[in-house]
């Protein structure tokens, strides 16, 4: 009995390939018109989002070019950013977002490593879940509630205790030196590292917990402390890690209130982290709504397409770098 | 026995750097609760039934409230949501059922590419499409900005909760002779919807968060309006305003926003995880 049930099975599975109506409708895009319309329906709003990145890249072109023709590359390595003269270079904006992106990744790096190798690694079950639910909250907060924590918290802080400090003790230094404003690079920074630092944490802590506990294991079996066998999976969670950093740093290149609200808007370059300075996001929301000539708003309309293309490009790296370890590791084991 | 030493080296080593991870768990979460405590304390003694139900006053009066940024708020989320939520939902549809087809991996790549392109960004496009024609700023302005912000968190929650529905469902359900268009619509959908539907308020929360693209779309207004083509209020230029005021009553009515705006993100942001934990386990 048992032995024909078996027999009878593919049987069955056979006749239904052979049928064209069933596998008709296994397969997408089968001859029923509700589906036909369906189909092509909701690929229609798949090609709306495609569409829809590529008008973005198009209007900004476009209505930039007034800009690009008349500064050309000047544009990116001048810093003169004249509105009175119609002079417009953007070298301070570009160097003022990568500087405190910078600053905000070498704070934000080492904590968030060191909450990914806890959750994943140290943590008692009944832990894990609150705790990366809290540091995950950090990334809902608005950004516009940061930076209202940022005028009236961090800046006098930073002006009153930290900057006065640093300047005392390390002011040798480059980077500590000038009086301490408290609007700056220093607090636009910390800022960033707070806000970029759920994102890589979480990333981190995702792909550490992918390497197999073999590894741990072998490491343990070898003799290994606790730490060391934390070296090995951190070895192995490399390239997730440098993924999970390019994703930050491309949102904290592209933020916008939080940093404006605390870095005091001046488009100067300096290396000191007193200073204040300006970014590409700021000087958008500050400039914007009163560029009175088109040149002024073509050369804004420029920086915008500038931060579209650096945040692209961030992004495509990362999710390129995340995809093939997570396919690694998948293919692998 | 310099091979105990050692040891124990190793092992005190070991305790460090855990204790240092343990550390950085905490260092991140003190942030966290210093902006509770701080968005509580400053921003609770402004709240009240008028700060809610009256207008603005004129700079130097103390009292008002933000009727009018939370009306704008509400319309603004309102238009956005009407071309995130069709376009995300229909385009996640559309990757869940291709997941491997080329034209869904570059589709479910640019999704990606457009999450992470920076608000202010999507503010620029906006003034480009919607304000340069009108000739003014708007309320459809600030709308379509936070439309296009919608659009890849809507599809990729859309994506990722029907991908969750066994795929036995939709094979059950053709297996009765019903067309796929009726399987997506009215079995598998309806089995992904608590998922969907609080990954749409997680959206919406994101959007109601954002203020950079509605500087120059939106652009903010101190009176009553609820028209779609005049610049319009909202809770987050409010914030953004009051905060750089010179006025200290004003300083906490920036807070007390602040205050109704984390508690609204937080609500959805909890709501979201409770629902999409019941749904993985």
């Amino acid at each position: 009995m048992i032995s024909s049930t078996e027999e009878e099975i593919p049987n069955i599975t056979s006749d239904a390939a052979k049928s064209s109506s069933l596998s008709g409708l296994l397969k997408p895009g089968g001859k029923n018109l509700g589906d036909f319309i369906f189909e092509n329906t909701t690929r229609l709003f798949a090609f709306l989002v495609l569409s829809l990145v590529l008008l973005m890249a198009y209007e900004m072109f476009t209505k930039s070019l007034p800009s690009i023709n008349r500064f050309g590359w000047s544009f990116i390595s001048s810093s003169t950013w004249d509105p009175v003269h119609d002079q417009f270079g953007a070298l301070p904006f570009i160097f003022g977002t990568l500087f405190s992106s910078l600053i905000g990744l070498m704070i934000a790096l080492p904590l968030s490593v060191g909450i990914a190798i806890f959750l994943s690694e140290l943590c008692p079950q009944w832990l894990e879940h609150p705790v990366s639910l809290l540091v995950e909250l950090l990334a809902a907060i608005p950004s516009i509630v940061y930076g209202l924590f940022g005028i009236f918290v961090m800046t006098p802080w930073l002006r009153d205790t930290v900057e006065p400090f640093l300047g005392d003790h390390l002011g040798f230094i480059p980077l500590f030196t000038g009086p301490p404003y408290g609007f700056g690079m220093l607090a636009a920074g910390l800022i960033l590292s707070l806000m970029i630092l759920p994102i890589i944490a979480s990333i981190s802590r995702d792909v550490m917990k992918a390497i197999p506990g073999s590894l741990r294991e072998a490491a343990f079996a070898l003799g290994a402390t606790k730490w060391e066998a934390i070296k090995i999976v951190l070895s192995g969670s490399k390239s997730g890690i440098l993924g999970a950093t390019l994703l930050g740093l491309g949102r904290a290149v592209g933020e916008t209130m939080a940093v404006t609200m605390v870095i005091g808007n001046r488009p100067s370059i300096s290396f000191s982290l007193f200073d204040p300075g300006h970014t590409m996001a700021s000087v958008l929301a500050n400039e914007f709504t009163e560029a009175t000539s088109e040149l002024y708003t073509s050369s804004l309309i420029e920086i915008a397409l500038l931060l579209f293309i650096l945040t692209i490009v961030l992004n495509a790296a990362a999710r390129f770098i995340v995809w093939s370890v997570t396919k690694k590791y998948q293919a692998e084991y | 026995m310099a091979s105990i030493y050692y040891y124990r080296w190793r092992r005190t080593k070991s305790h460090i750097m855990a204790a240092l991870c343990f550390a950085s768990a905490l260092i991140a979460l003190i942030p966290l609760f210093l902006i509770f405590y701080y968005t509580m304390s400053k921003g609770l003694s402004s709240i009240n039934w008028s700060f809610f139900t009256q207008m603005p006053k004129p700079a130097g009066e103390t009292g008002g409230g933000m009727a009018n940024a939370l009306i704008g708020t509400g319309i603004l989320i309102a238009i956005g949501s009407s071309i995130g939520l069709p376009v995300g939902i229909l385009a996640g549809i559309y990757l869940s059922a291709h997941r491997t087809t080329l034209f869904s991996r570059i589709v479910r790549f640019l999704t990606e590419v457009l999450n992470g392109i920076p608000s202010i960004v999507i503010g620029v496009v906006a003034y480009i499409l919607v304000v340069i024609p009108m000739k003014r700023f708007s309320a459809l302005a600030g709308g379509v900005s936070l439309g296009i912000l919608m659009i890849p968190l809507v599809t990729r929650t859309a994506e990722e909760m029907l991908n969750l529905i066994p795929q036995s469902y939709r094979e059950a359900s053709l297996g009765l002779g019903i067309s796929r268009w009726k399987t997506t619509l009215f079995v598998i959908l309806p089995a992904a919807f608590k998922g969907i539907f609080t990954g749409i308020l997680l959206s919406i929360a994101r959007a109601a968060g954002e203020t950079a693209p509605l500087l120059f779309t939106a652009l903010g207004n101190r009176f009553w309006s609820t028209q779609l083509d005049q610049p319009i209020a909202s809770l987050t230029v409010f914030i953004y305003d009051y905060s750089k005021a010179p006025f200290d009553d004003w300083n906490r009515q920036a807070w007390a926003a602040a205050l109704v705006l984390i508690v609204l993100v937080m609500l959805i942001n909890i709501i979201f995880r409770i629902v999409t934990r019941k749904r993985y386990a």
